[in-house]
């Protein structure tokens, strides 16, 4: 069982330069989702002219049903600036993969709850961590593909593009690169440090700040 | 004496590294430093080096310091989160030990407690913005510090040979971005591709110090090239230390090769790191043979 919620308006806006095309998610019974907030969201965007399409579907975390979900989106897709996913961390992965050369942005972080964790691709792992880091890394996964789950880059511990810890694994850090490299986009990682925030819990959050 | 201000004053630094013995028993290793140590101008401690549970570096740090020596302090992300981190940087400023190396740190998994829990709440560049936050007088949740703040001549490592340089550098510039001052390197055997790199490196401005590790056996070498990330020692290199067995045990051709590498690589970069791995007696003679 997880949890997704909206990042912030600003975190979202800050990704947006330009359109948008949004993918939402809501098919899967294991995952709740925050769907008044997007639509209210979206409805936003919407009319700031900022959104070329919606596609609204379930189980993107599926390649084969997701592949067949946007085929008849593509044209749309090509013509947005950015695609915008409202899903956990597996499914905008899965979209990132499948449109490698396209900007694929998180508007949710990922949050663990007890109980049944869903039927996830190996491949996308989400680590549910409740932080997503995919806007900052083309849409690889850094906690779950890098064996330190590292935030800020490689370590030196790569070899022939495989993580020492585990050689069977490719090195996380280098598939991010390389895709930024690809995309053109090395330079979103010329950014300041940052620090995982493992304090999920909004009850301590709030009694914080108040 | 921070190590920054050698950089400042044109100094080609030269460093070295220790590792602290697996037990409590550091007079060996003291006299040792003061033998052969003594004409470097700073001592690397390593922090449970490869995750092989050790002597802390920082209690270390301490005894060389009272010895005469001038400690780096190295403080790795794998075993202690932010609090312990910021927790340890303030007690080396407290003991006067103002130079540390900021390091990721090796997996649990490579090391002698597999079992362990790996840690990395940090990195090495967040662990260089925590030490310019805590130069500031605040810590990483935003608490004002009590009195002058500690001040840190922060260093950073890079791996100039590796096979992935684009991440390395990458991973170099966000290291500047986060307040390195000077950068360390995995150990160099290909003289050529330190070179290359220092090319695109001197753009970030920062002083470099090339690492450098004495060969010890053919066998050495291959286990470095089978096992450990970053490093390659080229076949004409085994060659030369499989040539005259003698010679090489006794670490003459090592130095030979060492110094050679230090030589080649002088003339772009702005100091030598040496990693001796228990050679601490060869390193006047290698100092020697590079002209330093």
């Amino acid at each position: 069982m997880l949890m997704t919620k909206l990042k912030s308006k600003e975190a979202i806006s800050s990704l947006i330069d330009g359109t948008v095309f949004i993918i939402n998610c809501h098919g899967c019974k294991e995952v709740g989702f925050p769907e008044e907030e997007a639509k209210q969201l979206q409805q936003e965007l919407a009319a700031g002219g900022k959104v070329v399409g919606v596609l609204t579907t379930d189980y993107i975390c599926n390649p084969e049903n997701m592949k067949l979900r946007l085929r008849s989106h593509l044209a749309q897709i090509a013509e947005a600036d950015a695609v915008l996913v409202f899903s956990c961390g597996v499914g905008v992965q899965t979209v990132a993969a499948y449109l490698e050369d396209q900007k694929v942005y998180a508007a949710c972080d990922t949050v663990a709850l007890p109980g049944f964790q869903g039927v996830t691709p190996l491949n996308y792992d989400c680590g549910q961590c409740g932080e997503c880091f995919l806007n900052l890394t083309g849409g690889i996964c850094p906690i779950t593909a890098c064996s330190k789950s590292l935030v800020n880059g490689p370590c030196g511990g790569t070899k022939s593009g495989k993580c020492e810890v585990d050689p069977s694994m490719e090195c996380g850090w280098e598939r991010i690169i390389q895709r930024l490299k690809a995309q053109g986009r090395l330079d979103i990682l010329r950014c300041p440090a940052k620090m995982h925030d493992f304090n999920t819990d909004e009850a301590t959050k709030s009694r914080k700040e108040s | 004496m921070r190590i920054t201000e050698l950089f400042d004053n044109g100094e080609f630094v030269v460093s070295a590294e220790v590792g602290p013995p697996k037990g409590i028993h550091i007079d060996g290793m003291v006299e040792e430093a003061k033998k052969y140590l003594s004409g470097v101008h700073a001592v690397n401690v390593t922090d449970n080096q490869s995750s092989v549970m050790r002597l802390g570096s920082l209690a270390t740090c301490k005894v060389l310091k009272d010895a005469g020596l001038n400690p780096i302090f190295q403080l790795t992300c794998r075993d202690r989160n932010r609090i312990a981190l910021q927790s340890d940087l303030l007690s080396a400023a407290m003991l006067g030990i103002d130079n540390v190396l900021a390091l990721t740190g090796d997996h649990t998994k490579l090391g002698d407690h597999p079992q362990a829990k790996p840690v990395f709440d940090l990195d090495s560049v967040s662990l260089l913005h925590t030490m310019c936050e805590l130069e500031k007088g605040v810590d990483l949740g935003g608490n004002a510090l009590i009195g002058e703040p500690p001040k840190f001549a922060k260093g950073a490592v890079v791996s100039p040979c590796s096979d992935s340089v684009d991440a390395q550098l990458v991973k170099m510039e966000r290291k500047v971005m986060a307040g390195a001052e000077y950068f360390q390197t995995q150990a160099v055997f290909e003289p050529e591709k330190f070179i290359s790199f220092m090319e695109k490196a001197k753009q970030f401005g920062k002083p470099v110090q090339v690492g450098i590790i004495i060969p010890k056996s053919a066998g050495m070498c291959k286990f470095m090239n089978n096992n450990v990330a970053g490093v390659h020692i080229p076949d004409e290199l085994i060659a030369e230390l499989q040539a005259d067995k003698e010679k090489t045990k006794a670490g003459i051709t090592g130095v030979e090769i060492a110094a050679r590498i230090i030589r080649a690589c002088k003339p772009y970069c702005q100091g030598v790191h040496i990693m001796s791995l228990g050679w601490e007696a060869k390193i006047p003679a290698l100092l020697e043979q590079a002209g330093l």
